[in-house]
């Protein structure tokens, strides 16, 4: 009971607070890009759009900020053990992610957002691309931290205590899962971030006034969406291959692959399946797709969750080592399958773009509109992909989830806080989302736009 | 190993770093609407910190991302064993980083109205605890000989931590009344002048009593260890400067509140948490250490990383150093019918950047 309450609360809070962070991370990229374009080209259309999304990134990245630091406390509130035994190595890049990345966001965001009137130009630029920055940096330290968990690197075990020890700092930093999904999670980001501004823009192109202003910033977010979308389709391609390598249980369960195969198929659909199903219905098999994504070879072996199943209780000792075999077959192809969808609608509005209809065609308007809960489910997808498929382990081979819980809390004091925890974010999230909408449907602000080109530009305030 | 007393001061100082510059933070967020009074005042006041706080919210951060890497059993025995306390620090935290950017999203009364009552509250709140958390730290919880906390909620309620984080709140108020009067002009200076000079004599007999219960706590003796009573120096001389001269007052405040943090460090080390079940199970720098080479390399990026840091907030301190007048925040005055040439009210920017640009144009 306790294990799975602070699992529930920790999935609750991690799927909830990587809804704000990819969207901050992408939407300072398209800012910076906005207020770039402002600076060489001095038309003031781009400096209404840079401070259009920059309050929608504003509004975004207070809610990423609070969801943040409850993570920062969890790791000590509900997994005790694991941050005793782990802490040397899993804190250090939690350290050096404050250190490196949050001052650097959270100092720099304060300056562009009041520095307007009070720093030249360029300076001001430079504050946006360093907001930029730091909110990709602090990724990378958080990711690599995250990679430890799923493939242990750099450590010693101590001889007396048989604790792991960090001996190798830089082997965090070169870990090829850490590598790969950083590149995965980076371009998520931008995916997601580009969806937010096209969705945004659309519906201005829909029902607002600036048509030729909001038509610049729907052209800029397809330009970075396709290739983005296409880059994060080929790194997953590749993580399924790192994944076959470190965790094959994790690629075996993602297809519900219970016995060895090759070559091995990828089934579009199934019926039935889960830990106990072992002879799920099959739909529309692709032969030798499974293969190639788990090993890049066409006639590729994957090893069966029955096998690993042996080999793992020779290896550990006695226990069950498959993790949720349903939540790992849906969560994948969710991600693809949605992936594939909003590539679609992507290239459409690239066609649109070169025949110069873009911002006539309503049907592909209303599409993109709608299209942008697809990159959060997507996203939460791919995490559970991740996560759940590290189970039953905390850290891989280290330590099992369930000896990394606090002794010291209580099953009622899990309640609590879950509860807790659904009913701020819940609330909050809400709040969130409606004050997104609005401002997204706001008209764009008059600027006073100045006469002279150096003249400043009034600040923003609470 | 010398990484092992270097954590613990490093530690130490970003606690120091967090109560000093989030205290003034705190200190406005609960007294902007007694201050500011009507909406454009309140809003002159929030904005005194806008720029700021959320760099200053992250020395909390790193702090606890430093115990969990430099002394993980330290992390892992105070986070568990506080856990509802800090459940609602959490939730403090959280309602009080989205009012700042909420509050004014909106021109309903009704929505500024609640969101300052909840910034109120949790700037109350967040120091109150963390407050509380140091002071037990200090005096002793019911900890096993497995480091693990063995007492219920009920256990952190001790008088001594209570009336830490009381004073803390104290010193957050007048810390805050200081920092608005120096950040602001016209009736807003008067008032925070005020009030700063009212809460001066509380928060000096806070200072007093708790500086005397941590002496007695900690080693007893007749006299006071130099940082104790530099630390009752320190809130006499905010007491008696917050008449005039706001600088200095400031300076005063600052002491006082850095003085009272390292207070409870230094008479902590080497233990980092007291056990009150049995002095034999309390944790020590020692005892939680992570591993020499974890220390090493986390010393090698906090030398670098760290003055870095130090260097750009201080440099935000310098670009926001104007002051600001709740008439900031007033709708401008009808307009004449011609209006002058060049814009009269345009605000005056930081002395470099605008000789930069003024030349530029010439
Ligand atoms: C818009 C974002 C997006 C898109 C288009 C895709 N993914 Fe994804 N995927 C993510 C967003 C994402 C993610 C949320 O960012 C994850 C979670 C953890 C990570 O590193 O990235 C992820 C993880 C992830 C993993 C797990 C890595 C691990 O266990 O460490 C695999 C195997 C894939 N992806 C495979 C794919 C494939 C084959 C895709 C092509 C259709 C695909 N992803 C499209
Ligand atoms: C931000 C995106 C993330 C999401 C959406 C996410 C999602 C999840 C989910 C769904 C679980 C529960 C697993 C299950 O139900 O079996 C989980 C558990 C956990 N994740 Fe993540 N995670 C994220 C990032 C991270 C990162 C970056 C870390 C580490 C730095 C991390 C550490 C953990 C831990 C400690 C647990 C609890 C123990 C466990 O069940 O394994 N997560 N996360
Ligand atoms: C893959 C997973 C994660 C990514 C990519 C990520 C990235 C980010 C980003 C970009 C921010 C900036 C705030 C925003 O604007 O939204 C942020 C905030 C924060 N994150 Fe995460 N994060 C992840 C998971 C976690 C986890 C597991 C922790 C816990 C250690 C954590 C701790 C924090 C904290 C403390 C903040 C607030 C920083 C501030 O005040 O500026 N994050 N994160």
């Amino acid at each position: 009971m306790r294990e799975d309450l602070a699992r529930w609360q920790f999935a609750f809070t991690s799927i909830n607070h990587f809804l704000f962070v990819p969207v901050t991370i992408g939407l300072a990229l398209l800012t910076a890009l906005l207020q770039t374009a402002w600076h060489r080209r001095q038309e003031p259309e781009y400096l209404r759009l840079t401070r259009f999304f920059g309050t929608l990134l504003v509004i975004n990245v207070a809610i990423g900020v609070v969801t943040g630091i409850v993570q920062e406390f969890e790791f000590g509130m509900n997994w005790s053990a694991y941050s005793r035994l782990v802490g040397n190595i899993f804190g250090a890049p939690l350290a050096m992610e404050g250190l490196a990345a949050f001052f650097l966001e959270s100092t720099f965001l304060g300056l562009w957002l009041f520095g307007w009137d009070k720093l030249s130009r360029r300076v001001h630029l430079a504050t946006i691309w360093l907001v930029a920055f730091g909110s990709a940096l602090s990724a990378a330290f958080i990711l690599a931290a995250n990679s430890w968990m799923q493939h242990p690197v750099g450590y010693i075990r101590n001889p007396k205590t048989h604790a792991p020890q960090l001996n190798d700092i830089w082997a965090l930093f070169t870990n090829p899962v850490f590598v790969w999904s950083y590149a995965k999670v980076i371009l998520a980001a931008i995916t997601t971030g580009a969806a937010v501004m096209l969705a945004v823009s659309a519906w201005q192109l829909r029902h607002g006034a600036h048509r030729e202003t909001f038509g610049r910033s729907a052209r800029l977010s397809l330009a970075i969406l396709v290739p983005a979308i296409l880059l994060a389709m080929s790194v997953g391609d590749e993580l399924g291959v790192i994944e076959a390598r470190y965790q094959p249980m994790k690629i075996a369960a993602a297809e519900a692959q219970w016995t060895t195969c090759q070559p091995c198929s990828f089934s579009l659909f199934q019926i039935g399946g889960g830990n106990d199903d072992h002879t799920p219905i099959q739909i529309l098999e692709i032969p030798h797709l499974l293969s190639l994504l788990a090993t890049n070879h066409w006639n590729g072996k994957v090893i069966g969750m029955s096998v690993l199943q042996h080999q793992y209780v020779a290896r550990y000792g006695p226990g069950y080592y498959v993790p949720n075999v349903f939540i790992q077959y849906w969560a994948m192809r969710v991600m693809a399958y949605l992936a594939i969808i909003v590539l679609f609608v992507g290239l459409w509005g690239l066609w649109l773009m070169r025949r110069r209809r873009l911002e006539r065609t309503r049907r592909f308007l209303w599409a993109a509109q709608w299209m942008v809960i697809l990159p959060f489910l997507i996203n939460t997808a791919g995490w559970l992909l991740t996560e759940s498929g590290r189970q039953p382990w905390i850290v891989q081979g280290i330590m099992l989830t369930k000896n990394g819980l606090s002794p010291s809390v209580s099953t009622p004091y899990l309640w609590i806080s879950v509860i807790g925890f659904f009913l701020l974010y819940g609330t909050l999230g809400t709040i969130d989302l409606i004050l997104m909408m609005r401002y997204a449907r706001k008209e764009l602000a008059d600027e006073p736009v100045p006469a002279g080109a150096d003249d400043p530009i009034p600040a923003v305030h609470y | 190993m010398a990484f092992v007393p270097f954590w613990f001061v490093l530690i130490a100082i970003l606690w120091t770093g967090f109560f000093v510059l989030e205290g003034f933070d705190m200190g406005v967020g609960m007294l902007h609407e007694i201050i500011g009074k009507d909406e454009a005042g309140k809003r002159a006041v929030i904005n005194t910190i806008g720029p700021l706080w959320d760099g200053n919210e992250v020395w909390l951060i790193v702090a606890g991302a430093s115990m969990f890497a430099a002394f993980p059993g330290w992390y892992a025995t105070l986070f568990s064993g506080f856990y509802l306390a800090l459940l609602l620090l959490l939730a403090a935290l959280i309602v009080r980083g989205v009012s700042f950017e909420y509050r004014g999203k909106s021109p309903a009364q009704r929505w500024r109205g609640n969101w300052s009552r909840l910034l109120v509250i949790a700037s109350l709140l967040a120091p109150l605890l963390i407050g509380v958390a140091l002071g037990d730290m200090l005096h002793g919880l019911p900890i096993g000989a497995d480091h693990e906390y063995t007492g219920s909620f009920w256990d952190l309620l001790q008088p001594y931590g209570i009336l830490t984080g009381v004073t803390l709140v104290a010193i957050c108020v007048l810390h805050g009344s200081t920092f608005v009067a120096l950040k602001t002009s016209g009736v807003l200076r008067d008032r925070a002048r005020r009030l700063a000079r009212r809460s001066a004599p509380v928060t000096g007999l806070l200072v007093i009593a708790f500086i005397a219960w941590t002496h007695v706590t900690a080693h007893g003796g007749a006299f006071l260890s130099p940082v104790e009573f530099l630390a009752i120096v320190a809130v006499l001389a905010a007491w008696a400067l917050v008449r005039g001269h706001e600088g200095w007052a400031f300076g005063a405040t600052t002491l006082t509140m850095a003085l009272c943090i390292i207070t409870i460090f230094v008479d902590l080390y080497p233990r980092v948490m007291v056990s009150s079940t049995n002095p034999a199970y309390s944790l020590t720098v020692h005892n939680t250490a992570s591993t020499p080479y974890s220390l090493k390399v986390m010393t090698v990026i906090a030398l670098v990383l760290l003055p870095v840091v130090l260097g750009y907030q201080a440099w935000t301190y310098h670009v926001f150093r104007r002051r600001i007048s709740d008439s900031d925040f007033r709708p401008p005055p009808p307009k004449p019918a011609t209006p002058p040439a060049g814009a009269a009210r345009r605000p005056r920017r930081a002395g470099l950047f605008a000789r930069a640009q003024r030349g530029s144009r010439g």
